[in-house]
Order: C-alpha cells, then sequence, then structure tokens
C-alpha cells in the first residue's frame, strides 16, 4: 500500500469514527427510550437511502465528468470542509466553543423522545430520529469516501475500508459498553482529519487546475506538516487573544 | 415551498457551515492558483496555494 493510500485509509478511519460516534448517542438513545426494535429499523432504513445514494451517485461522478474538473471539484469541497473543521477544533481547543459532549447530547435526546411504556411497538418519532442520525452523520462519512474515491487514483477503496473499520469499531464497542462514548478525544480526532482533508484538497485541487507539484505525491506529508504547524500556531493565537480579551474585561468590569 | 426551503438550508448549512470566509475562501483560493498557472507562475502557485489557505484560515479565526 502506497503511502498516499495509507493516509487516505488514515484520514477517513479518523473521520469516519467521529461521525459514527455522534450517530451512535442518537441511536442509543433512541433505543434505551423506544425500545431496539425502533432503533434498528431507524439504523436500516437510514442505512438504506445512505447506500442508494452512494451508489446512484458515486460511479457517476467519475464517468460523467471529466478527470480535471472532479479534481477542481473534489479539492474545492476537501478545502471546504477541512478548513470548517479545523476551525472548528482550534475554537474548541482554545475554549470559545463547547466540547461535543456526547453524555449531554445523548441526555437531551433522552428527554426530548420520553420513554415509551410499550417498547415492542415501533415508535415513529424515535424511528425519525434514529434515520436522521445515521442518514446525516453517513452523508458525511459518504462525502468524505466519494471524494477520495472520485479522484480516479487508488484511493477509493483505502477511503472505503477506513470509513467501514471505523463503524465497527465503534459498534463493536458501543455494542460492549451500552452509553455513549464520551472518552473518544473527538475534538483531537477533528483537528487531525480537518488538516489532512485540507492537505488532500490543496494537493488535487492545485492539479486539477494545472498545478505540478515538485515532490509529487510525496508532497501530501509536506502539506499536512505545514497545516499541523499552521494550527499550531493559530491555535496559540488565538488563545493568547482571548486570555488577553478576557483579562480587558475582567479590568473593565472592576 | 417549505421542503425546497429545508433543503437550500441543509445544504448552506453542509458546504457554509458557520464560516462564509472558509466556503468563499476555499473556492476563491483554486481561482487564484488558476491565474497563476495561465500567467506561467506554476512554481508560484505551488507556495501561494498553501500560503492562502492559512491566510483564509487566520481570517476566519477573526470573524
Amino acid at each position: 500500500m502506497s503511502s498516499a493510500a495509507v493516509l487516505v485509509l488514515t484520514a477517513s478511519f479518523l473521520a469516519s469514527a467521529v461521525e459514527a460516534v455522534e450517530a451512535l448517542t442518537i441511536v442509543l438513545a433512541v433505543g434505551i427510550t423506544n425500545g431496539w426494535k425502533t432503533a434498528l429499523l431507524g439504523v436500516a432504513a437510514g442505512s438504506l437511502v445512505l447506500l442508494a445514494l452512494v451508489v446512484g451517485i458515486g460511479p457517476g461522478l467519475v464517468q460523467f465528468i471529466p478527470l480535471s474538473s472532479l479534481r477542481i471539484l473534489i479539492g474545492v469541497l476537501l478545502l471546504i470542509f477541512g478548513l470548517q473543521w479545523m476551525r472548528k477544533a482550534i475554537r474548541r481547543a482554545a475554549g470559545l466553543q463547547s466540547l461535543h459532549d456526547e453524555e449531554a447530547i445523548f441526555a437531551r435526546n433522552v428527554a426530548a423522545l420520553g420513554t415509551d411504556p410499550n417498547k415492542n411497538d415501533i415508535e415513529w418519532s424515535g424511528f425519525v430520529v434514529a434515520f436522521k442520525g445515521v442518514f446525516l452523520e453517513g452523508l458525511e462519512v459518504a462525502f468524505i469516501v466519494l471524494t477520495f474515491g472520485a479522484d480516479g487514483r487508488e484511493s477509493f477503496l483505502p477511503a472505503l475500508y477506513g470509513a467501514l473499520l471505523a463503524f465497527l469499531v465503534v459498534t463493536v464497542v458501543g455494542i460492549a459498553v451500552h452509553r455513549p462514548l464520551a472518552k473518544v478525544p473527538e475534538n483531537g480526532m477533528k483537528f487531525v482529519v480537518g488538516i489532512m482533508l485540507v492537505a488532500f484538497g490543496t494537493f488535487w485541487g492545485g492539479e486539477g487546475i494545472g498545478v505540478e507539484w515538485t515532490l509529487g505525491d510525496y508532497m501530501i506529508p509536506v502539506l499536512i506538516a505545514v497545516y499541523a504547524a499552521a494550527a499550531v500556531v493559530a491555535l496559540a493565537i488565538v488563545k493568547q487573544t482571548s486570555a488577553s480579551r478576557a483579562a480587558l474585561a475582567g479590568k473593565a468590569g472592576a | 415551498m417549505k421542503y425546497i426551503t429545508g433543503f437550500a438550508a441543509f445544504w448552506y448549512d453542509f458546504i457554509v457551515g458557520d464560516s462564509v470566509v472558509l466556503a468563499i475562501g476555499g473556492a476563491a483560493v483554486l481561482v487564484l492558483g488558476a491565474l497563476l498557472v495561465h500567467w506561467d507562475m506554476r512554481g508560484v502557485a505551488e507556495v501561494a496555494l498553501p500560503a492562502i489557505i492559512v491566510g483564509t484560515l487566520g481570517l476566519s479565526l477573526r470573524s
């Protein structure tokens, strides 16, 4: 397996694990409140619609859009998506935005759904919540796998394997612990994945517009290192700025 | 109409998220890169692309 394929697999695994943990939290809340029949039916329906979408759109992308145009499209999407993840992770790490709290989300969902006294019946409101949870979180994963796969290189299978492995690991751990996976370092994973998506977005987008990278595929790890360094510096600046603002506000209040 | 609005809102949230700067910056950086390539400044584009992307991230963190 090439170094680029390993990087794609890692990025896909981490991104999918983050989304799978979020979907698991919602499904667990539905299962516990409305019964497992409702939750699993929602999971099955959400997965089927997602699969149909991926199978329907995926091959068409490669067949009908020229590769250079596709690379530009992939590049733009990966850049936007990756930069969003990086920004969110930096703001969360700096304390400007609350961390993703699976326990709180779980409690909120349980309270909203209420306990169904007859858990053997299908509760349609719970079904919709489980369906949406799986479909929407899965859509982000499908987006990442499709964009990696649509590059037309040997990237689709590593991306797909990474996503499948993540879902397998999260599902097995979720079944074993039977509660939200609150200890997963979601923000750290988002930070790493964001950096990797931006690096791939730069590389493929650049190739799409005609940039010939001097280092070839080895430019990907270089870009990862550059963006990681930039993210660390950005985090330090954001932390320092927010601390200065807090100190100023404290002085003004005193 | 309700469904069309909902559909548009979903994709807006999915692509743009909570920072318009990143959505515009992500697309603009490749447009700028394409112009550099067009003007035969490929070497400059190789350095400019990551630099502008880092700048875009910095700008989005200020807002």
